[in-house]
């Protein structure tokens, strides 16, 4: 069920060629729309300021050495791992809908431009697993309007529900496609055209959605790294080591009432979760 | 002046909108991040400021003893238990970094049990005293505390 490749059938009946100008309009779709959503929101322009603020208030430079490892550890971290997350269930909910995203796009073009199946179709079916579960995770469960606004998760709002919809819906019924039987007729042609319906929704409407998120907050996440290397800090304050001596010097208080080797003092008000809006 | 989001650091977790005690701090229906609804009413507690585990929630001061420029931002970094501010000026000479002990003890670990108390009696429901009254402020052991008892004495003008 998992390895067939779910195009073989539709290469017969459209012609690869067909799937194979879908797949390039997608992408073209995409690549205009991150340009114009960074033109139109001036996300560029912005970060850019705000470097320029940052290294003016800068205590050190930081050498191309240190910003290089810097951006390697913000891929690392940020992007591989989403780190950025404080909610553990919706960091793993983001890791399944991000890496089933990017397996279940990346095997789809070695299916429609590759010759040789091998291990693409598993994939395939894989990554849009990952992605329904996570997808639907987020969207049933954790997003913010059911978990703590109450909603239903029927009541959408259009712009902002527009990228996880379209994900979820095209992760659903490709699988479902693909399940049954992968033609284009009765059922399977209900699910094809859903799934493109989706699938098209998803990569042409980049400027309303939040799509481009992919390509600022590596760039948001690396800057937030450079300012605390340069000690600029975004003017936030240093709170170092409660055992630190000289952190007792400056701060005699510290010793006084909380002694020279404080212990974790543990989670305050985030041991509860924020739910009651 | 109210608080402000920077779109970039808040992940919308919702920790402002529970605690802000004017519930203005509200989770925006399409963008899924905070804002403040209502700037009219917010009165700078920094509560939002504080709880916000991005550090994502900024406060403008006021005009007139906080030029436009300036910065005052908190860390309540809560398994330290402590507080850290930093306050700058707009022309940048003052950089000052203030810290202060927020609790000496773990969190939650050492609530008064009061289910556990024994309830007042007749009598001291009766009395003019409120409920464990002479207890904490320390009248059941010889007499109300004063500065002579202490062995202190007033002394002129501020001091600490």
């Amino acid at each position: 069920m998992f390895s067939t490749n779910p195009f073989t059938e539709l290469a017969a009946s459209i012609g690869a060629e067909a799937m194979q100008i879908y797949v390039i309009l997608m992408a073209v779709a995409v690549i205009a729309g991150v340009i114009i959503d960074v033109v139109h929101k001036k996300s560029a322009a912005y970060f850019f300021e705000n470097a320029k603020k940052a290294e003016k208030s800068a205590k050190r430079t930081v050498s191309s050495g240190e910003k290089m490892s810097l951006a390697v550890s913000t891929v690392t971290n940020e992007v591989l791992t989403s780190s950025e997350f404080a909610n553990p269930a919706r960091r793993l909910s983001h890791l399944m809908t991000m890496y089933g995203f990017i397996v279940f796009v990346i095997s789809t073009v070695a299916l429609i431009f590759g010759s040789d199946a091998g291990i693409w179709p598993m994939l395939w079916h894989l990554g849009a697993l990952s992605l329904a579960v996570g997808g639907g995770w987020f969207f049933f469960i954790i997003r913010v309007d059911v978990s703590s606004e109450g909603k239903k998760w029927y009541e959408l709002s259009l712009r902002g529900d527009l990228f996880i919809v379209s994900l979820l819906v095209m992760s659903v019924f490709a699988l479902l496609w693909s399940f049954s039987g992968a033609g284009l007729s009765g059922l399977s042609l209900v699910f094809f055209v859903l799934f493109i319906a989706a699938a098209t929704t998803l990569f042409t409407t980049v400027i309303w959605s939040k799509f481009a998120h992919m390509f600022f907050k590596p760039a948001a996440a690396y800057q937030k790294k450079i300012t605390k290397a340069d000690g600029s800090q975004e003017n936030l304050p240093d709170v170092g080591e409660m055992s630190d001596p000289a952190i007792h010097a400056r701060y005699p208080d510290i010793p006084e009432y909380m002694g020279t080797n404080p212990p974790n003092m543990g989670l305050g008000i985030k041991r509860e979760k924020p739910t009651h809006f | 002046m109210p608080t402000f989001v920077y779109m970039t650091r808040c992940d919308g977790c919702g920790h402002c909108v529970d605690i802000c005690p004017s519930d203005i701090m509200h989770i925006d229906p399409t963008l899924r991040r905070a804002y403040n609804i209502e700037p009219n009413m917010c009165w700078e507690c920094y509560s939002c400021v504080k709880a916000c585990p991005h550090h994502a929630i900024d406060v403008r001061g006021y005009a007139d003893f906080a030029p436009l420029g300036h910065s005052v931002r908190v860390i309540r970094d809560e398994e330290k238990g402590v507080i850290a501010w930093r306050i700058k000026s707009r022309n940048g000479e003052t950089d000052l970094n203030l810290l202060a002990p927020i609790t000496t003890k773990p969190w939650g670990e050492h609530i008064p049990q009061l289910s556990s108390v024994a309830a007042p009696t007749k009598e001291q429901r009766d009395s003019q005293l409120l409920y464990n009254e002479p207890k904490y402020i320390r009248m059941d052991d010889g007499g109300l505390h004063t500065l002579e008892s202490n062995g202190l004495e007033l002394k002129e003008g501020v001091y600490y």
